[in-house]
């Protein structure tokens, strides 16, 4: 469904990204895991339209992706993905708004039926019992929930996670885990999670994708950009490989840093 | 003993505290006006709390010889009208201009730093060029506060449409919204409270304003007033004006933080914990 091919991504000198090249099946779930700086979000952008490559081009279903996001591709981020103004209810409902009304209200029956219908996904992702609270109000747990419920509602085919659990607790993260993969198998979604917590990637989806620099040269570190290093199916591997990936990441780090 | 940074007043004590300076005050104007009057019972300086009951007694419950109006009233009314047109045309200009170059980058491209030299001119100095193109009228009075307090309240909102997280944007657009979608149903629900905040904290100028053109060229109005009776040195009628004018700009004040906080609750809890 998604084909990337050779795709760099540059800011003046600084390379960030190099050659990538990858096929996506659709309902894959791919985590990108790399040290932070590493141009995962960026490449995340690229996906999402909100950056594009300095060269290569990223194919969905043959054709160029948007350069601009829209409601095919949902998102949810590692923090102000809700709009505070509104309520939990009400943050659901604004997509149906603004897909069934040129200005970007309901009313009467339209409106009760989007309520319901964003009531009912708000139980699943277990925010009934907050519908008329606003986002402040929240944890940081039931506010990714909400940022979930709310991409998912017009059923994006790609749904995008940048770090979404980032700033959680690990309780709270195991709980959130469950939940992804749950609505992911539920709706057949495909999905990239952005992650710099290797262990979730392993433990998450079906595809691991490792951002690294395969070249590093001391006298000029931003001069080669990471590509893929490792692209693994999940739950396929040992876990001395592992302790191999995340060893040659701190390896790397330590380089630049000297 | 605890550090002095760390003692806390209880509530008793806040309020006994809050009050103290406004008490020592009064005190001392008592005090200060008795000893003048008890040497010359003429002395217009610092007229004693009956005189200037007296004074806003004939002014605000008789109506005045010549015209039959109540004056103080009358001041009160012309000067409140002038300030809320003027007010309510600065901030829904100041909303537009702000919201457009905050939210359009096309928009910002051109206008934004138009909008910078604009505020940079002091309005008092365009107050003659008011005058010669509006005439001496209303026109100009509530031209004078719309002019000084627009292009603050742009720049204003400008910078908080700017300070909305760019995330919400990008999500709004993968729910599909257009931009018209986004500015009405994401940024200005957003902004609302921000213009209050920036009405708010703009009053301060547009009295000056107000009271500035009044003193120049009016008939009636407190700014007016007060100008008007400093030629007989009535200082009676001039401390209860003022006193009146901040009483009003506290009420308005009050009346726009209630407001603010009964109509945008997510706004408070934010500033709470930010």
């Amino acid at each position: 469904m998604i084909e990337i091919r050779n795709v760099w991504k540059r800011f003046d000198d600084n390379v960030i990204l190099e050659n990538i090249s990858a096929t996506v099946k659709e309902g894959e779930f791919v985590t990108l895991v790399g040290a932070s700086g590493c141009g995962k979000s960026t490449f995340l952008r690229m996906l999402l339209g909100t950056d594009s490559p300095s060269q290569g081009s990223i194919l969905l279903d043959g054709k160029a992706i948007p350069s601009e996001p829209d409601s095919g591709r949902g998102v949810v981020f590692q923090q102000y993905s809700v709009f505070p103004h509104l309520t939990v209810l009400e943050n659901v409902v604004i997509a149906r708004a603004f897909e069934r009304s040129k200005l970007g209200f309901l009313w009467g029956a339209a409106k009760k039926a989007a309520r319901e219908e964003a009531a009912e996904l708000l139980n699943i992702v277990g925010l009934s019992h907050m519908l008329h609270r606003y986002p402040d109000e929240l944890s940081g747990g039931m506010r990714q929930r909400l940022a979930i419920a709310q991409a998912l509602i017009l059923k994006p085919r790609i749904l995008l996670l940048d770090e979404p659990f980032g700033a959680l607790d690990p309780g709270i993260r195991a709980d959130m885990h469950e939940l992804v993969l749950n609505l992911w198998r539920k709706h057949k979604l495909t999905v990239f999670m952005v992650t710099h917590d290797l262990k979730e990637g392993f433990h998450l989806g079906t595809r691991l994708w490792v951002f690294d620099k395969l070249r590093v040269d001391p006298q000029a570190p931003n001069a080669y950009g990471a590509g893929i290093t490792y692209d693994l199916p999940v739950g396929a591997c040992e876990p001395e490989l592992l302790e191999e990936i995340d060893g040659s990441l701190s390896a790397n780090k330590q380089a630049e840093e000297i | 003993m605890k550090r002095l940074i760390n003692v806390r007043p209880s509530r008793v004590w806040r309020f006994g505290l809050a009050l103290l300076p406004f008490a020592v005050i009064l005190l001392l104007y008592i005090s200060a006006s008795d000893a003048r009057l008890a040497e010359n019972p003429q002395d217009k300086l610092l007229p004693s709390f009956t005189q200037m009951g007296d004074a806003i007694q004939r002014l605000a419950f008789e109506p005045s010889k010549r015209s039959g109006d109540y004056l103080f009233w009358q001041d009160t009314l012309s000067s409140l009208r002038r300030l809320g047109i003027g007010m309510a045309i600065a901030a829904s200009l100041g909303m537009l201009f702000g919201l457009l170059t905050g939210a359009l980058p096309v928009v910002n491209a051109s206008f934004a730093p138009l909008l910078t030299v604009v505020s940079l001119v002091p309005p008092m100095a365009l107050l003659p060029v008011l005058f010669i193109v509006f005439g001496l009228g209303e026109v100009s009075k509530v031209a004078l506060i719309a002019i000084g307090i627009t292009p603050f309240i742009a720049r204003d909102i400008q910078k908080r449409s700017l300070e909305i997280p760019r995330e919400q944007l990008v999500k709004a657009q993968t729910l599909g919204a257009n931009s018209w979608q986004i500015i009405v149903r994401v940024l200005i629900p957003q902004l609302l409270p921000r213009l209050i905040d920036a009405v708010r904290l703009s009053l301060g100028s547009a009295w000056l304003f107000l009271i500035a053109a009044e003193a120049i060229a009016s008939t009636d109005g407190l700014g007016y007033r007060v100008f008007l009776v400093r030629r007989y040195l009535s200082m009676d009628v001039i401390l209860p004006y003022v006193a009146w004018i901040a009483l009003l700009a506290f009420i308005i004040d009050y009346a726009l933080a209630k407001f603010s906080a009964v109509a945008f609750p997510w706004h408070a809890q934010q500033e709470g914990k930010s």
